[in-house]
């Protein structure tokens, strides 16, 4: 069993203190928007925020992530009123296939809330997602938009 | 209707929505709505035809029997169906037909299978028809209406008007009546340039979904009582399952059953997908591996170079003269080897499939880019005839041409068979993907070129060896054992013609089949043949002293399309200007999918082996294009998927099986690698090629003649981690 608090409620889940937060937050609180990609902490599919730092789910345990604050991409809107970043995204069309599109949404809100105006420069550390489409050009124009908005 | 562009997609809705499917075709015969000519769709609102389906608020419903994978089809299909429809586009949604609907109207949808870049090249002509053919119906049944002639009457975003009287009325108005009229024999489509929905950059239909996590892919379905399942298939190809242990991971905690799919492979059910492969990986194995174990990468790079021996043999595709002989007599000659490797297509989410079996019936849930090809897996798989299986097409996380394959399909029936009544989704992990891939195939070519005493090209003789796609994926194709799809990019004639005339020339194939199984990977075999042809065409350009551009154009003249997007790239990276300090620059064209493209990068390079790509510029004519903006995005995820393979990619044979195994041994390009790419559209039509693929041909050879003129150094062999050079 453990306790964790995603999107702002507490789930009490099933779960071996090892299974990693991704297949808790898919599997056992059922919130499928965080998605697998390599499960080794590659690909950044995963990727939510803890205690408001992105982090790549697959590669944290559940007992690491109890007590803590856990956001996924179904938590980043505020109520009915999208996160910037989901807007700016659906304004410039910037998902293709879209799978990996969760994790780059949540690691591009946590860069913004970091540094609001980013260069291409903080992007290129900051955002190291795989898109297999290869969306980088409308990703990085997005964030750009937000950020002289 | 399996509708996937669907905002409330919750549990609920999507077991409801499916189950309503079941009855779709039923309801339309004899349910309360209207005639009983009037198919219906799900919601009982009537189809005027199979493309297009109005509801009583004026929403058009388009039906589309492509797969949507990103590549932006979806969209641009319903622009087409739009376009000719004269209806409102804000008031336009998109749903799927299932196959297993459109089997039991004897096709009516058409072809389901999207790839070779034909999502909408291959059926724009009959999907503007039923647009066209819909607006007619609709038209008509307001005149009836009305009692006044259709030709007096006229329409614009769905309203019809009747000017003389000042009647107006709505397409959601007249669509029950409508639905009820004979279609018209023939219609004439709008011409191109007088469209206004079609061929505009308009917002995908499908974005808001997949940034608030609620889109559906396959790893999200959920069905009442559903278990999960892990899988391993027997890592060497054509190896069998031998024996496996289930006893030592009967207790593990929520393990439900362990099954054999087929002969080589077993998979562990469980209640979470975490559960299953933990067990899996717990489960002590026993494979038949068989011939194929003493298989490595370089067994099979020793047989595929005897096969670039001119006294092996081969099958011609290409030719015209005699290019042996003008090589033997010629003033000089240029001789390269290249060779490309094994690609998995990795796309970002792994295979998986849900099945649900009973007694009577099968039902799939996937991604998949082909409707039908997964409907005939799943009825071989489970032995149901047609009428008592379908599958439901949900958002794929990519395709790239894998998804058009089924063994995951095939795998998923086959453990939901051993389960009856319970529903199972399927999923692979990274490592099993990486692992049973269907690989873009492996080749070697030897290319020799010859010039006369005043440097004019007059013999080329390019000989391939190695892996045909159609022999093991489609070998009732092959012409006389030939595979013909094997010359793309070189080929005489068609959709993937050589662009340029050499007095003497000779394409051949020498076929080597490894068993590494190979598929249809994004680009198919125009990747290999543009990397090997147009960086011998450098090569060449190089010994007769002569500028690479200068050099391709005097052997295009016969090829203009060819040439105009060539110039078009050149013109627009500068070619005839210097580039700026310490940067340098490559080109590249070839035509693929009935489309011509042509690339430029221009990079620079650090210490030999550090490479900056600083710009990209890539043209394309296409004939038409129905949404620039999807265009430029299909242009630039080539760049990137192509690049990718060029500097990460390979995959490399070991004991018979595949060595790479995630990301981390097979990585993929990030948004720091990756520069704009400036793209030109330049299409002439009367034609109509595809975009998804064609352009990811330029893409590695624009940067390795650009390599060249930074270093003085050839690359000839793919991928560039294997040489110790990476990005800057």
């Amino acid at each position: 069993m453990a306790n964790l608090t995603i999107n702002g409620k507490t789930f009490t889940l099933d779960v071996e203190p090892d299974t990693p937060l991704l297949w808790a937050i898919r599997e056992n609180a059922g919130l499928t928007g965080t998605k697998y990609g390599c499960g080794i902490a590659q690909c950044g599919a995963c990727t939510v925020h803890m205690d408001g730092v992105a982090i790549r789910s697959c590669g944290v345990s559940v007992s690491e992530a109890e007590g803590k604050k856990i956001t996924t991409i179904e938590g980043l809107a505020a109520g009915d009123t999208l996160h910037k970043v989901q807007k700016a995204w659906i304004a410039q069309d910037v998902p293709q296939c879209g799978y990996c599109q969760s994790g780059m949404i949540m690691a591009v809100a946590a860069l913004l809330s970091e540094k609001p105006k980013p260069t291409d420069a903080d992007i290129d550390e900051a955002i190291t997602n795989i898109c297999r489409c290869g969306t980088f050009q409308q990703v990085r124009e997005a964030i750009h938009t937000i950020a002289s908005a | 209707m399996n509708k996937h562009v669907s905002p409330k997609m919750n549990r609920r809705a999507f077991v409801v929505g499916t189950a309503a499917v079941g009855a779709g075709l039923a309801i339309g015969l004899d349910l309360p709505f209207g005639g009983p000519a009037v198919v219906r769709a799900a919601d009982g609102s009537p189809e005027v035809n199979a493309w297009v389906v109005v509801r009583p608020d004026d929403t058009v419903v388009i039906r589309i029997a492509r797969s949507e994978m990103g590549q932006g089809s979806l969209t641009g299909l319903a622009q087409l169906v739009a376009e000719e429809l004269e209806c409102d586009w804000s008031k336009v949604t998109t749903e799927y037909p299932t196959p297993g609907q459109s089997v039991a109207r004897k096709r009516v949808w058409g072809d389901f299978s999207t790839g070779g870049s034909r999502g909408i090249r291959s059926s724009q002509d009959y999907v503007r028809k039923g647009g066209a053919t819909a607006r007619v119906m609709l038209i008509e049944a307001a005149a009836n209406e009305w009692k006044v002639p259709a030709s007096e009457c006229t329409v614009a975003k769905g309203v019809i008007t009747h000017k003389a009287s000042g009647k107006t009325t709505t397409y959601g108005k007249v669509a029950e009546a409508a639905a009820k009229l004979t279609p018209p024999a023939d219609v004439k489509l709008k011409d191109p340039k007088d469209w206004t929905i079609a061929g505009k950059g308009l917002l995908r239909l499908d974005t808001a979904d997949k940034t608030t996590g609620t889109m559906i892919y396959g790893i999200d379905v959920k069905l009442p009582g559903m278990l999960n399942a892990a899988i391993k298939d027997c890592p060497v190809f054509g190896g069998k399952l031998k024996s496996y242990d289930e006893a030592k991971i009967v207790g593990m905690k929520g393990v439900k059953k362990v099954v054999k799919v087929g002969d080589t492979a077993v998979a562990v059910v469980a209640d979470t997908w975490w559960h299953a492969k933990t067990a899996l990986e717990a489960l002590p194995i026993v494979w038949d591996e068989g011939e194929n174990a003493k298989v490595s990468s370089e067994s099979i790079a020793k047989w595929l170079a005897e096969g670039l021996d001119n006294d092996q043999p081969a099958y011609v595709g290409n030719k015209n003269g005699d290019a042996k002989a003008a090589i033997a007599s010629a003033a000089k000659k240029v001789e390269a080897v290249y060779n490309y490797p094994y690609q998995n297509h990795a796309t970002m989410e792994p295979m998986n499939a849900t099945a649900l079996y009973t007694a009577d019936k099968c039902e799939v849930w996937c991604g998949t880019q082909n409707g039908e090809a997964a409907f005939a897996a799943t009825l071989e798989a489970s032995g149901l005839p047609a009428e008592k299986c379908d599958v439901h097409k949900v958002m794929p996380g990519g395709g790239f041409g894998r998804r058009g394959q089924t063994d995951y399909v095939r795998q998923a029936v086959l453990i939901a068979k051993q389960m009856p009544g319970t529903p199972i989704k399927l999923l692979w992990s990274r490592e099993e993907d990486m692992a049973h891939g269907r690989y873009h195939p492996i080749t070697q070519c030897k290319m020799t070129g010859a010039f006369d005493a005043n440097n004019n090209l007059v013999a080329l003789h390019y000989r391939l060896s190695g892996q045909s796609i159609l022999f093991s994926l489609r070998p009732e194709a092959l012409q006389n054992g030939m595979d013909p799809a094997a010359f793309q990019g070189v080929a005489q004639s068609g959709e993937a013609a050589f662009g340029y005339s050499v007095p003497n020339l000779l394409i051949e194939h020498a076929m080597r089949n490894p068993h590494v199984p190979p598929g249809f990977w994004r680009g198919v075999n125009v990747n290999h043949n543009a990397i090997y042809m147009e960086c011998f065409m450098d090569e060449l350009a190089q010994a007769a002293g002569q500028d690479p551009l200068e050099f391709r154009r005097k052997l295009m003249g016969n090829h203009p399309k060819h040439l105009a997007v060539l110039n078009a790239v050149a013109e627009k990276i500068g070619w005839t200007k210097p580039a700026p300090q310490g940067v340098y620059r490559g080109i590249a064209q070839v035509m693929g999918y009935g489309s011509y493209v042509a690339g430029a990068a221009e990079i620079s390079v650090t210490d030999g082996n550090k490479i900056k790509v600083h710009r990209i510029v890539a043209s394309t004519d296409p004939g038409y294009v129905v949404n620039p903006a999807q265009v430029e995005r299909q242009i630039a995820g080539s760049f990137v998927y192509g690049l990718s393979a060029l500097f990460y990619g390979g995959c490399t044979v070991k004991d018979g099986k595949i060595e790479q195994t995630n990301f981390d041994t097979y990585n993929s390009m990030r948004i720091n690698e990756m520069p704009k790419v400036e793209s030109v559209m330049v299409p002439s039509g009367g034609f109509w090629g595809g975009v998804g693929e064609p352009t990811i041909g330029v893409a590695a050879p624009a940067v390795l003649n650009a390599y060249f003129a930074a270093t003085g150094k050839r690359i000839r062999s793919v991928p560039l981690r294997d040489q110790n050079i990476t990005f800057a």
